[in-house]
């Protein structure tokens, strides 16, 4: 029993994390229609400048909002840059244009900072608590307190402001909302910005137990893409659900099967949930209007 | 006897009937044609004959046999072909070729022939492209048949994709609005080419909005609203049925009388 | 007679592969050649793929894994040639790609993408994690093709970098010749119709599904020979070859020459085979260069190179 709750406990704390690149990867998509291979990248950065911010003496709550802040303004310049001037080319170019830019950032993280592995202190002390006989480090509630936050702000913030309505609008309908006066180009702003907060965020609270480097974006932008494509592309609960599972799955199959192998189940689950659910979990069934 | 039965045909959309127990016949050289307001449910009719949609009840029969939820491709086997509303045109392949695609099923052949460019390979492309020739030259697009598909007018696509169709050389075919954006000429031609088609003994199903159109080819006309078959018979008759004409008539004269105004 | 446009990509390609060598100023760049090739090869499968059927794979490397470990573990586990060993690493492909496709190719865009990706994922763990068979990360050792010394005994005397520059130039050559066949056959209409309209390529008959793993199963081959030629011209492999970054390589190849044609693939083989080693030079730079030429060629290049500038040559003609 201790066994399955130590799994759970660190099941729940990486898929806190996918589920928020996920939610990252939803936005955006929602916004624009794009999947943004990139968005592994912001968590990255996220952590990164965080642990630059912090050796340059920065106290760790300054840094944390640096570092989030600084992302955002790199995802603002990559909507405004590359996302932006090729409105309306075809899926597979804006993967491509997603994935040159994930790797211009990993690049360019190398090169500024280093090629370093690194570490951010625990916001509140590395003293594991006991808790139900298995025991979960103060990070951990951190990371999972965070992903609640968000997606409660991100809820409150798409049903009960204006500007979160006009967002949701325009993913329902572009050119509905255009006629309705919602300047589009603004959304995208604000939706690429929003993810790359999002994003950098999740990776300032993750790197105090994980670690991070220039090149640990890609491995999240996989999971957070598998993860919101578990839950249905699009739906900001699937996010949440398709990351915690995920997650989950995870730590069960290194727990009791092989660690080596904990990818291959997580991708082998959702292969099987597409194979069922050819929209992911709560994805909506669309039907070809011809 | 009668080519195509429709026997009671429903479909729901989330707890919304848009098509409620509908039915008719259609014989071999008839044409039919299915009016109603927008929004009466014609294309998800078409959409369940077609196989795109499968029915939540009722059947399809095709000369006796019951091909209800039986996939479009297998019903293309059959001899059943059809055009789209909104045009679903291979925009990336030129005209000809868009109407060699028709004859995929007379063409078709093993992957690896077509691979290793086999003569069997090549002397069913030669077959096919002769006909696709001939049939560009039917509806008249012969002169456009090396330009890419997208380039094309609206009335000139709505021809191609009843060119397509013809490819198969159905027993029965589908017609969703051939006429829709199309000038009068172009409806003209259209028509003599529906009529000429139906002389060769073709079964066909039109949706149509061109009353003109309608009312001058077709044998037999259904009036749907709401999802439901109000009246059917031949347009003289039809026509009068006051149902229908407060149904249908009645909505166009509205939407007349406030295009007046404004 | 008039030249069809097949004729010319091939002659465009002999006379580049016979042309090239003089202008090499060291054997180094007929290894470089090879590797474009190579990569060439794998990306005419990805043109048949998403290029004439409009399927989107982000685990093609899979396949290219397969076909390299069959040349390293065949012939010391079923004591079979190393040739014949990348013949049968292509019908385990073939195989494979039938299975997995079935299944698959039912989701549209981004889900095929991510279950693609899981796929090549799933190979790419097995190689480095069955060490004891596989040899692991680390990689293993594959036999000679033997053809050289074959070609020797026979008076043609290569030496081992241009003996590969030659012989995968030939196998590309071949392999664009299939393509090119196929684009203008029934099969290859059959796809481009379904790549243009799915639902209307079902009412003129066309079984979308069996269309789509016929395409994938071809494409899966040819990245199986590209993964196995690469391990023969290396004599040795590691599972990189049949990781995410690789699937991703292909995919960007070809549409970054312009994933429509035969001729664009081969260019995208070309820029993205010769940019990384131009760019050594500036290693630093390497990641930052690569990711902004990717990004800068599809916003103002959409087409892919070769298409576009396809138009503007003859936009200036007429």
């Amino acid at each position: 029993m201790p066994e399955l709750m130590q799994f759970l406990f660190s099941g729940v704390t990486v898929g806190a994390v996918y589920a928020l690149v996920a939610l990252g990867f939803t936005i955006i998509y929602n916004a624009s229609d794009v999947v943004n291979f990139a968005q592994g990248e912001f968590a990255m950065l996220g952590g990164m400048i965080a642990v630059f911010a912090v050796s340059a003496g920065m106290p760790l709550p300054l840094a944390a909002v640096v570092a989030i802040i600084v992302t955002g303004l790199i995802g603002i310049g990559l909507n405004k840059l590359a996302i932006e001037p090729a409105r309306g080319a075809p899926v597979v170019s804006l993967i491509i244009i997603t994935i040159g830019a994930a790797i211009f950032i990993k690049g360019a993280t190398k090169l500024i900072f280093d090629k370093q592995l690194h570490r951010l202190p625990a916001f509140s002390g590395d003293t594991p608590i006991q808790l139900m006989g298995a025991t979960i480090l103060p990070q951990s509630l951190w990371v999972i307190a965070g992903a609640i936050g968000v997606f409660i702000g991100l809820w409150l913030f798409f049903t009960r402001t204006l500007i979160g309505r006009a967002v949701l609008a325009t993913s329902n309908n572009r050119l509905a909302a255009q006629l309705v006066g919602i300047n589009i180009k603004w959304v995208m702003t604000l939706a690429f910005s929003l993810s790359a907060a999002i994003g950098a965020l999740a990776g300032v609270l993750i790197t105090p137990i994980t670690l991070t480097s220039y090149d640990v974006g890609i491995a999240l932008a996989l999971k957070g893409f598998a993860a919101a494509m578990l839950g249905g592309m699009g739906n900001p609960k699937g996010a949440l659900v398709g990351g915690i599972v995920l997650g989950l799955l995870e730590a069960m199959t290194a727990g009791y099967i092989s660690s080596q192998y904990k990818d291959a189940a997580a991708f082998i689950v959702i292969l099987m949930v597409l194979f069922f659910m050819p929209q992911g979990l709560f994805g909506l069934k669309s039907t070809d209007r011809v | 006897m009668s080519l195509l039965s429709i026997e009671g045909l429903s479909i729901e959309f989330g707890g919304v009937r848009a098509v409620h127990d509908v039915s008719f016949n259609l014989k071999a050289g008839e044409i039919v044609s299915v009016i109603g307001p927008n929004g009466a449910g014609k294309t998800t009719l078409f959409n369940m004959i077609s196989g795109i949609y499968l029915p939540g009840s009722g059947k399809v029969m095709l000369d006796g046999e019951d091909v209800t939820g039986v996939a479009p491709h297998l019903l293309a086997r059959r001899g059943l072909s059809r055009t789209f509303q909104n045009l679903q045109i291979f925009q990336q392949m030129t005209v000809l070729e868009n109407a060699i695609a028709g004859y995929h099923l007379k063409e078709g052949g093993h992957v690896l022939a077509d691979m290793l460019n086999l003569p069997s390979s090549r002397k069913r492309a030669k077959a096919a492209t002769e006909g696709a020739h001939a049939l560009l030259e039917r509806v008249g697009l012969s002169r456009a048949a090396e330009q890419e598909a997208g380039n094309l007018s609206y009335g000139a696509l709505k021809r191609l994709e009843i060119a397509r169709a013809l490819a198969l050389s159905p027993r029965v075919l589908l017609l969703d609005e051939p006429a829709a954006g199309c000038n009068a000429v172009e409806t003209e031609e259209i028509d003599n080419l529906i009529a000429e088609v139906a002389r060769e003994g073709v079964a066909i199903l039109l949706v149509e909005h061109d009353m003109k159109l309608v009312m001058r080819i077709s044998n037999h006309l259904v009036v749907l609203d709401h999802g439901e078959k109000i009246a059917e018979g031949d347009p003289a008759t039809v026509s009068q049925n006051p149902d229908v004409i407060a149904a249908y008539l009645g909505t166009q004269a509205e939407e007349e009388a406030s295009h007046a105004h404004s | 007679m008039r030249i069809s446009s097949k004729q010319i990509t091939l002659l465009v390609l002999l006379a580049l592969i016979a042309v090239a060598p003089f202008f090499f100023p060291s054997s180094f760049y007929y290894r470089v050649g090879a590797l474009v090739f190579i990569n060439g090869l794998a990306v005419v499968g990805i043109v048949i793929l998403t290029g004439y059927a409009g399927q989107i794979s982000l685990g093609h490397a899979g396949f290219a894994g397969i076909g390299a470990y069959a040349c390293a573990l065949a012939p010391a586990h079923l004591g079979i040639h190393v040739g014949l060993a990348a013949i049968l690493g292509a019908l385990i492909s073939a195989v494979i790609a039938y299975l997995v496709g079935r299944p698959i190719l039912r989701l549209h865009g981004y889900y095929l993408g991510v279950a693609s990706l899981g796929f090549g994922i799933l190979v790419a763990m097995v190689l480095s994690n069955e060490g004891q068979l596989t040899g692991g990360p680390d990689g293993i050792a594959v036999n000679d093709l033997g053809l050289r010394s074959v070609l020797n005994d026979m008076g043609l005397s290569l030496t081992n970098s241009e003996f590969w520059y030659a012989f995968s130039g030939l196998t590309l050559v071949v392999g664009a010749w299939l393509a090119l066949n196929l684009y203008n056959s029934p099969t290859g209409r059959a796809w481009r119709a379904l790549h243009g309209s799915e639902v209307a390529a079902r009412t003129v008959g066309v079984d979308v599904a069996r269309l789509k793993l016929q395409a994938f199963v071809i494409s899966a081959v040819y990245a199986s020979i590209a993964g196995s030629l690469l391990a023969l011209q290396n004599r040795f492999i590691t599972p990189e070859v049949a990781g995410f970054m690789h699937s991703i390589e292909m995919v960007t190849m070809a549409v970054l020459g312009g994933v429509g044609s035969v001729l664009g693939a081969i260019f995208g083989a070309i820029i993205l085979t010769v940019l990384p080693q131009a760019l050594t030079v500036f290693a630093e730079h390497e990641m930052m260069v690569l990711g902004l030429v990717m990004m800068l060629v599809m916003i103002f290049m959409r087409e892919g190179v070769v298409p576009t500038l396809l138009r503007f040559f003859r936009g200036r003609g007429e």
